[in-house]
């Protein structure tokens, strides 16, 4: 990114080039009123901004992001309220501003973008109108005038058909097309300034990938200063120039993003560099941060980090710490870097008497070279391989269609063929990573192996023995040999039933050997198990963090004692660092019970730590499947090279153009006739369109259907994307 | 007297459902206290002013009704056949020894609140032999004084006696109370006295519960007094006491309130659970059940049910010993029907929530560890439906008891000889049109289902916001931090 405004260094406070700031906050304190307690939900943030500057706030979930971009909106839920400090928009106080002064500023001189597209637009009011109706609120522009400023609005943002497209609702359109509209909305006046409040978090990630090269063009072409609201490193390193870390309330490290991503000079900013899943933590355990968030209600007597903190030392404990400005405009908030006397960013890193081993780690995990997918990789150690013993699991065309019923005596209509003939193996003590985006099948996948779902087609095998057609009661002695670990750690415990219960019922009901004290002995092993203390069983799952919560539901998966665990995205609800603590819980207790894990995810960066075999899925089938690291390192299938490219990588590498993909998924309904990706397929053949290509096995021990691949493709082969990386 | 019993007690039907209820609710009250998220909620209640007002008035119904409901039958003077104790035919209950001076002292009809002369002129013979047409003196109302025109006198008179002694024991009430309160909490009068004043007692809201049982109390006193001598909101058209009319109500509504709920409760939760959780051909069947007995008119189907019942016990005159058990009956049966009319739109919530939580991840858990379907149901789904049942019958008790008084004011509602709000309407229908108009027992009807009523919606509304998640609970979403809330209770626990 050659095009920075300021030269890459993007200092804050310390600007060469004299412009004024367009935004500044200055000491923003912002409290939300609880039932007891108050909660300084932001305290003492101080930011600037510059035209044509984009400014991502980086931080995990509850540290005051959303809550210092809702400030500066004076959005604030009625809950919460600005107790001090300034927010200067060119100069003018915003927070000074009679309610109808600021309904001006909103929306025509900041624009805001939400994470949920499909909250933020009215649903029963047509896109166009809705753009519309920001048009004539601020610019009272009406009639045709206002609709062909619409229409433009839609086509810059790079809608397709966006004629036709203004006359829809939302809900006709998918997610990623109403975030381009969410942020056509948010455009449509010129604004100096466009907030984005985790605007693509939502969103699948090639669908992202389109949006965050939106969102970069947009600011650059149109000059505005963007404020980007995020916790994932890979969007700040894709959009941002500059980057302030959040946490517990208040600003820790301000840096420009190149100074950032060589050299986090905060204690916080590099343990989150560290529990990001890349490859070279395969094979030792993720680092982690202890510990969580400390209470805002109180006052704090020294850092707020101190607490999880390696690297504290006597002065953390008992003043606060300072803001230090380093080299090339980095400022952070850390006792290490006011002691010893303003040392370079990329050196100093330690307190001044402790020689700190994991500094040197942490600064070579992020070094610009090592993208996590980097295609200049060792072929590191592979994970011990196992004895080529009898699969644990087989699936053989498997098949769940749900059908569409229509008319009065409610007849099948059609079919949703969520999973369309999938077929793989899982031998004991392995794990097999299953990915694809949101709305392929790949849930769907795991639950009807577990017959939570009723297959409609195909074969299941487990431990040799055909699961089709058992009943209720024939399945339960089965159900003991394999589990399920879900999503969201908030649905999937019962919100009224007592921990140890929880973990109690399944034994119950399928080990009714074990009598009462067998289970309470049990019960008590699988917390320490899991990293619980033991009287964690009598208390409710909402006394829990979303980490921990997690943690008992693998437990409650661990008590019938199965072989077999299917893994459903166990970590996409939960914060960076805590998703290393579950990853790392989940390979030890795999290495010492011998655990096979299918693993879920959409998230190719999970993979490559805990995998051992990936099938990558499309629109309810496989594309691609075959070892980790020789899928990861030379994707066969255009749809796995595009997966790959899309995922924001922190070496700020830009993925070549064509391997990004365009559009969105088709619907499982009505899938395209022939090869299901073509349409999106920047490599596609004519055999494409005729018939959906038969799966072939690769020499390299990988299976890809696709027909660059396929028999009669033999001259394909050359320019075939695996060649070409 | 040969046997010592002077009564025999009768256990109605309703009788045994409401004493049933009672234990019911002292079992849920247990359940409430062991299980923290309802202790939360009811805590919730209780520190609203509203709900503590509300709660205060809805007891005092609730103490009316149940001392109405323990029934028996008092011994004859003279002893039947074989010398045995003979019992009289009338069913008494507690309330109604309490509040006999009401009962007993009838006129012959109409006669306005407090007054001391009929309400309309007769010809009287005087003792002198004449004949005049005058307003003649009343049985009872006022029959202490000399000269009915002292009566307005006198009643200020005791009005204000009566309202004095009841600020003396509202003064009493609330220091007694406060002494224990302080007692309790181990603290010193004083304190206890300005955090109550104050409201700031944490917990339970104590002011509101003082105020409303003081304003009661000073209401209640000076009626007291002047029931001694007047009838204070005048006599029926047979010379019964409207006062006590009203109170012989209460006990009616309540009924009718809280059996219609315990009857359609089974259907609605039963059902409901059922269709929303197996779904297939049982939602089917279910949803085409109700949607059936939703589209007749209800006060149609009603009308055939109580006629049905009616048939049935005229048929079988032999099945009641006393027409108090006749009318008990009636009632029961009138309980049945409003139920089974009812439970639709219980059932209808139930199934939208059943099939809300039946995809929720720790159900399919409970699945993927083979529990039973019933087992599911009660462990999982049934607990989290809870807060939808308690609101809806909170919130379903007052439409009820306006139902009973549409109900019976159309004349399908409860036994002509049981007394109801609904039947005091009726009876004083015909007398809208007569000049002077005979109101009181229109108004007396009136005030006192408006105080029922708005008291229980009030509780209602209170119990709605206490125990409704979205309105207490706020779960993971949007990222302001979410998964931190839970910690920090943890930290404290």
């Amino acid at each position: 990114m050659s095009e920075r405004p300021d030269g890459g260094t993007g200092g804050a406070g310390v600007r060469q080039d004299g412009t004024a700031p367009l935004l500044e906050v200055e000491g923003l304190r912002t409290w939300i009123h609880g039932g007891n307690s108050v909660v300084r939900a932001v305290d003492s943030v101080t930011l600037e901004l510059v035209r044509g500057e984009t400014l991502a706030l980086l931080g995990e979930s509850g540290c005051g992001k959303s809550m210092t971009a809702l400030s500066i909106m004076r959005l604030l839920p009625d809950a919460a309220e600005v107790v001090g400090g300034s927010v200067r928009l060119d100069g003018e106080d915003l927070l000074d501003l009679p309610e109808h002064a600021m309904r001006a500023v909103r929306g025509a001189r900041i624009g805001m973008i939400f994470q949920e597209p499909m909250l933020s637009l009215n649903p029963v009011m047509r896109v166009g109108l809705q753009v519309e109706e920001a048009l004539h609120r601020h610019r009272r522009m009406s009639g045709t005038a206002a609709r062909a400023r619409a229409l433009e609005l839609l086509q810059a943002v790079g809608i397709p058909d966006a004629v036709r497209r203004l006359d829809e609702y939302p809900f006709q359109l998918s997610g990623g097309m109403r975030q381009r509209v969410m942020i056509a909305l948010a455009l449509a006046c010129d604004p100096e300034l466009l907030v984005g409040d985790e605007p693509t978090t939502a969103l699948d990630v090639t669908i992202q990938a389109q949006v965050l090269d939106l969102l970069r063009d947009l600011q650059r072409s149109r000059g505005m200063a963007m404020l980007l609201i995020t916790h994932d490193l890979g969007v700040v390193a894709r959009t941002a120039q500059r980057v302030a870390v959040m946490y517990a309330g208040e600003i820790v490290e301000v840096a420009g993003v190149d100074t950032f991503l060589r050299g986090p000079a905060h204690p916080y900013s590099r343990k989150l560099f560290d529990s990001l899943p890349e490859r070279g933590s395969r094979d030792a355990p993720l680092a982690v941060i202890r510990g969580s968030v400390p209470a805002l209600d109180g006052r704090f007597d020294g850092c707020r980090f101190a607490e999880r903190c390696d690297h504290a030392f006597e002065p953390c404990r008992t003043s606060l710490p300072p803001l230090v400005d380093l080299a090339d405009g980095q400022r952070v908030r850390c006792h290490l870097h006011a002691a010893s006397g303003r040392p370079s960013a990329a050196g100093a890193l330690d307190p001044p008497s402790q020689a700190v081993p994991a500094a040197a780690g942490a600064a070579s995990s992020v070094a610009p070279a090592v993208g996590p997918f980097g295609p200049a990789t060792t072929p590191a150690t592979e994970r011990t391989p196992a004895a080529p013993a009898a699969p644990l699991l087989v699936v053989r065309d498997l098949q769940v269609h749900f059908p569409l019923r229509g008319g009065l005596l409610r007849r099948p209509r059609g079919a949703v063929r969520a999973v369309d003939g999938v077929s793989l193996e899982l031998a004991p003590g392995r794990t097999l990573a299953l990915v694809g985006e949101s709305g392929c099948g790949k849930t769907t996948v795991g639950k009807s192996l577990l017959r939570l779902v009723e297959p409609t087609g195909g074969c299941v095998e487990f431990e040799g023995r055909d699961l089709r057609g058992l009943g209720r009661s024939l399945l339960r002695p089965l159900r003991a040999r394999m589990q399920i670990v879900f999503q969201d750690p908030y649905a999937s415990l019962n919100p009224r039933i007592r921990v140890g219960d929880a973990l109690d019922e399944g034994m119950r009901s399928l080990r009714p050997e074990w009598n009462a004290a067998e289970r309470r002995r049990r019960i008590e092993r699988l917390l320490e198990q899991v990293g619980l203390p033991a009287e964690a069983g009598n208390r409710f799952p909402h006394q829990f963090s979303g980490g921990q919560r997690q943690r008992v539901a693998i437990a409650r998966a661990l008590s019938v004692e199965p072989r077999l665990v299917v893994c459903d995205e166990p970590t996409s609800a939960l914060d960076v660092s805590v998703q290393a603590q579950i990853l790392n819980l989940l390979r030890s207790l795999q290495q010492q019970m011998g655990l096979a894990y299918l693993f879920i995810t959409h998230n190719l960066g999970v993979v490559d730590v805990v995998a051992d075999e990936i099938a990558v899925m499309y629109l309810g089938r496989i594309v691609e499947r075959g070892p980790v690291r020789t899928v990861l390192d030379a994707p066969a299938h255009p749809y796995t090279r595009a997966l790959l490219s899309a995922v924001p990588r922190l070496d700020r590498d830009d993925a070549p153009a064509e391997a990004r993909i365009a559009g969105d998924p088709p619907s499982p309904i009505d899938p395209p006739a022939g090869c299901h990706f073509r349409q999106r397929c920047p490599l596609a053949l004519s055999a494409c369109a005729q018939q959906y290509p038969a799966p072939v096995a690769l020499p390299d021990g990988r299976v890809v259907a696709c027909h660059l691949h396929g028999p009669g493709a033999g001259t394909h082969l050359a320019a075939g994307p695996a060649d070409r990386r | 007297m040969s046997d010592t019993s002077t009564f025999m007690p009768v256990l109605l039907w309703t009788d045994a459902l409401v004493f049933l209820l009672v234990g019911v609710l002292c079992l849920f009250a247990w359940s409430c206290w062991r299980s923290e998220n309802l202790r939360r909620g009811w805590a919730r209640v209780a520190a609203s002013g509203i709900g503590m007002g509300s709660a205060v008035v809805l007891a005092l119904f609730v103490a009316i009704g149940l001392l109405d409901s323990l029934h028996f039958r008092p011994a004859l003077d003279k002893p039947g056949e074989g010398g045995k104790v003979a019992y009289s035919v009338d069913v008494l209950s507690v309330l109604d020894v309490l509040v006999a001076p009401l009962r007993e002292r009838r006129e012959r009809t109409y006669s306005a609140p407090l007054a001391a002369v009929a309400f309309q002129k007769e010809t009287i013979e005087r003792p002198d032999g004449t004949q005049a047409r005058e307003f003649p003196r009343l049985r009872h109302g006022g029959a202490h004084l000399a000269d009915p025109a002292d009566a307005p006198a006198d009643i200020a008179w005791r009005a204000a006696a009566g309202l004095l002694a009841g600020l003396v024991a509202a003064a009493a009430f609330c220091a007694l109370w406060i002494g224990l309160l302080a007692l309790s909490r181990r603290s010193s009068l004083r304190v206890t006295l300005a955090d109550v004043l104050h409201g700031t007692s944490g917990g339970a809201n104590w002011r509101a519960f003082l105020l409303t049982a003081s304003v009661l109390l000073v209401l209640a006193a000076p009626i007291a007094v002047l029931s001694m001598q007047y009838h204070v909101l005048g006599t029926s058209k047979i010379g019964q006491s409207v006062l006590y009319l009203s109170l012989k109500s209460i006990r009616t509504s309540l009924v009718i309130g809280t059996l219609t709920t315990l009857v359609l409760m089974p259907f609605a939760v039963l059902l409901g659970i059922a269709a929303g959780y197996f779904k297939g051909w049982v939602d089917d069947l279910i949803q085409y059940v109700y949607t059936t007995i939703e589209s007749i008119p209800s006060v149609l189907l009603i009308a055939a049910g109580v006629l049905l019942i009616q048939v049935y016990m005229e048929t079988r005159p032999g099945l009641f010993e006393t027409s108090a058990q006749r009318a008990d009956f009636r009632l029961l049966m009138l309980c049945v029907i409003l139920g089974l009319a009812n439970w639709t739109g219980l059932c209808r919530l139930l199934r939208g929530e059943a099939l809300k939580l039946r995809e929720l991840e720790y159900v399919q858990a409970a699945h993927a560890f083979g529990v039973s379907h019933w087992r599911i149901i009660v462990r999982h789904l049934a607990p989290n439906m809870l807060h939808i049942v308690l609101i809806s019958a909170v919130m379903g008790f007052s439409g009820l008891v306006l139902a009973e008084a549409v109900l019976s004011y159309v004349g399908v509602g409860v036994d002509p000889s049981m007394i109801s709000f609904g039947t005091m309407i009726n009876d004083a229908r015909l007398e809208m049109a007569r000049e002077p108009m005979v109101w009181w027992s229109l108004m007396a009807a009136f005030g006192f289902m408006l105080a029922l009523v708005l008291a229980a919606n009030l509780f209602a509304d209170v119990v709605r916001d206490a125990f409704d998640p979205r309105s207490t609970v706020r779960r993971a979403g949007f990222r302001i931090g979410p998964a931190r809330m839970p910690d920090r209770a943890g930290g404290s626990a």
